[in-house]
């Protein structure tokens, strides 16, 4: 049985212009212990498709799945209480912002302190040890001295591991990771993604990392999923995709690659896509 | 492991305070603002031992007697008597009592009512915020007195009726300001994570979103606290606040109308007693935020 199983999955947003399909029927499995990445440029529904997943999307949106199984469960049918519990224990995400996704009014150790509270139960003394076990696990240096920060008083790559640190407080079987490197600068980014996946290798949880960068899909995921416009173009193994992509999107995509361009202009996803619908295929 | 842990949560608490110290002292105005408002407090506390007279006790021999440095006065009341003979100080004094009380408790009914109400109303919009802002509104149209007045009518005259009245008057501006805040703050990422985190909306409410809307808050409950006591006097002086012998300070002022040609002593005292404890507590207010919020501190 997979961890994550999303069959056909429709998102539509009401907006003053009438309907918005943001998602046209995606598809997404995520065996246990195994790293999947969805690719795509902005507009083409990553967020939107994890976010409708977790039950966070406002009111606006209109979410309809034929299958929408976490460890078995219904995901769709679940009370909003039962829905808290499964979502913050057993599912946790990691944004793309990581000094805005700190409540700014309160010190790093009680943010922590308060998921173990909350879903673990935990109290007193316990709460303190296990908060500085994870700042240490993720890597921030004198973790005794770091609870009573402010997020304000961390860099973005600190805030960034804080945030791990409590995505992973409750040990959850998945891990969404939303674009968790974008806001930073190149060499945290290799540090932010070798911590991730040394945690998610040790403790076998299932990780969806979104990305628009190619590299990082090459470097970290097991499986990749190309997006576009709420479309699901292309699934494949990581290898198989960058050896031999088959959708022409992928294609444009991977051209588009700096590392792989030819001559002196980088050829854009435009350029593929107006050649590709002279050939007569589907308009992208 | 515990005892270093124990240690360095002392000293974060010590830091914090000392942090907030850093940033209140930086503001000249605010120290000052306190350094009154707390002597303030303190006269307040020990109002009974500090009255050289009994407030409410008229001295027959001595009506209008000028202060005691004026040509006439005597050093037993010191800053004169009033048209019946009780002694000004005295019940300036006592008054200083019912001034703070009345800011306090005005300030404590309007704030909790506006917050329950204005973060309902930001964080669940929609119809909820649409009754609930139309209703603040109404209240709004009103001139702020009058509309007191006609509470203060309907409810009988008397200090508690009076309290009630301006916390009632007082209370859209909180709802307002919170409601503004918690929209702004509502779709913030950390809600966000925190919604991801699993949190409920009471939580979400009142634990994760209005902590971060404290600052201008805090502003506008010191502001209605001078207010308040702004409010009462006026209430008091038109004769629908405490109502007389009760040496508060505006009912003082009302008594003394007539006397303001003859003898400001009378109305002065009272006036001024008035105007520094406003000033006071604006001044504080000011320095009040600048040393809490989070997002105006330089570190």
């Amino acid at each position: 049985m997979s961890l994550l199983e999303i069959r056909n999955l429709t998102v539509e947003f009401d907006t003053a212009t009438g309907p918005f399909r943001a998602l046209k029927g995606v598809d997404y499995t995520v065996e246990k212990g195994e790293v999947l990445a969805i690719v795509g440029e902005s507009g083409s529904g990553k967020s939107v498709a994890m976010l409708a997943t977790m039950g966070l999307l406002p009111d606006t949106a209109t979410v309809k799945a034929d299958l929408m199984t976490f460890d078995g469960r219904d995901l769709q049918n679940l009370s909003s209480k039962e829905r808290r519990n499964v979502i913050g224990k057993d599912i946790s995400m990691i944004f793309q912002e990581p000094i805005a996704s700190l409540n700014p009014c309160f010190t790093v150790g009680f943010q922590i302190g308060e998921v173990l509270k909350t879903h673990l139960g935990l109290q007193g003394k316990d709460v303190r040890n296990r908060t500085i076990e994870l700042l240490k696990a993720v890597g921030i240096p004198q973790p005794e001295k770091r609870l009573s920060s402010f997020p304000h008083q961390m860099s973005g790559g600190q805030c960034q591991r804080v945030m791990i640190a409590m995505a992973i407080a409750c040990q959850p079987k998945l891990l969404i990771a939303d674009e968790p490197t974008t806001a930073l600068d190149v060499t945290i980014q290799k540090q932010i993604l070798d911590l991730l996946i040394n945690i998610q290798s040790k403790s076998e949880m299932g990780l969806i990392m979104i990305t628009h960068d190619m590299g990082v899909v090459a470097e970290t995921a097991d499986r990749v999923v190309v997006q576009y416009n709420g479309e699901q173009m292309e699934e494949a193994g990581v290898l198989e995709l960058f050896e031999s992509p088959k959708h022409p999107y992928t294609k444009a995509l991977l051209s588009a690659l700096p590392e792989r361009a030819e001559g002196d202009r980088l050829p854009t996803v435009g350029d593929f896509a107006q050649a590709y619908s002279k050939e007569g295929g589907v308009a992208l | 492991m515990t005892d270093t842990i124990e240690t360095v949560s002392r000293q974060s608490t010590r830091a914090v305070l000392k942090e907030f110290w850093f940033y209140f002292s930086v503001n000249r105005g605010a120290v000052i603002g306190l350094f009154v408002f707390l002597a303030l407090v303190l006269v307040a506390v020990f109002a009974p031992y500090l009255t050289p007279h009994d407030p409410n006790m008229q001295y027959r021999d001595v009506f209008l007697l000028p202060p005691s440095w004026m040509e006439g006065g005597h050093v037993d009341y010191l800053l004169g008597t009033d048209a019946v003979g009780r002694d000004i100080l005295s019940r300036l004094i006592m008054g200083s009592r019912l001034s703070l009380f009345v800011g306090v408790i005005v300030v404590v009914i309007a704030l909790t009512g506006g917050i329950i109400l204005g973060v309902i109303a930001g964080y669940y919009g929609g119809k909820i915020d649409t009754v609930i802002m139309r209703i603040m509104d109404v209240i709004l149209a009103f001139p702020s007195l009058l509309l007191a007045l006609v509470l203060v009518a309907l409810l009988g005259p008397g200090l508690i009726n009076a309290m009630i009245s301006i916390a009632i008057v007082l209370q859209p501006h909180f709802v307002r300001l919170t409601r503004a805040a918690v929209m702004a703050e509502r779709e913030r990422e950390y809600v966000v994570a925190a919604r991801v985190a699993g949190a409920g909306p009471l939580r979400l409410m009142f634990l994760t979103i209005l902590p971060n809307c404290t600052a201008p808050l805090i502003v506008q409950a010191t502001l209605s606290f001078s207010n308040a006591i702004l409010d009462a006097a006026a209430l008091g002086f038109l004769g629908m606040g405490a109502q007389p012998p009760t040496p508060e300070w505006g009912t003082m002022l009302a008594e003394a109308r007539e006397f303001i040609l003859r003898a400001w002593w009378v109305v002065t005292f009272p006036g001024v007693s008035i105007l520094i404890t406003v000033l006071a507590i604006n001044l504080i207010g000011d320095g009040l935020r600048d040393a809490l919020d989070p997002k105006l501190k330089r570190s």
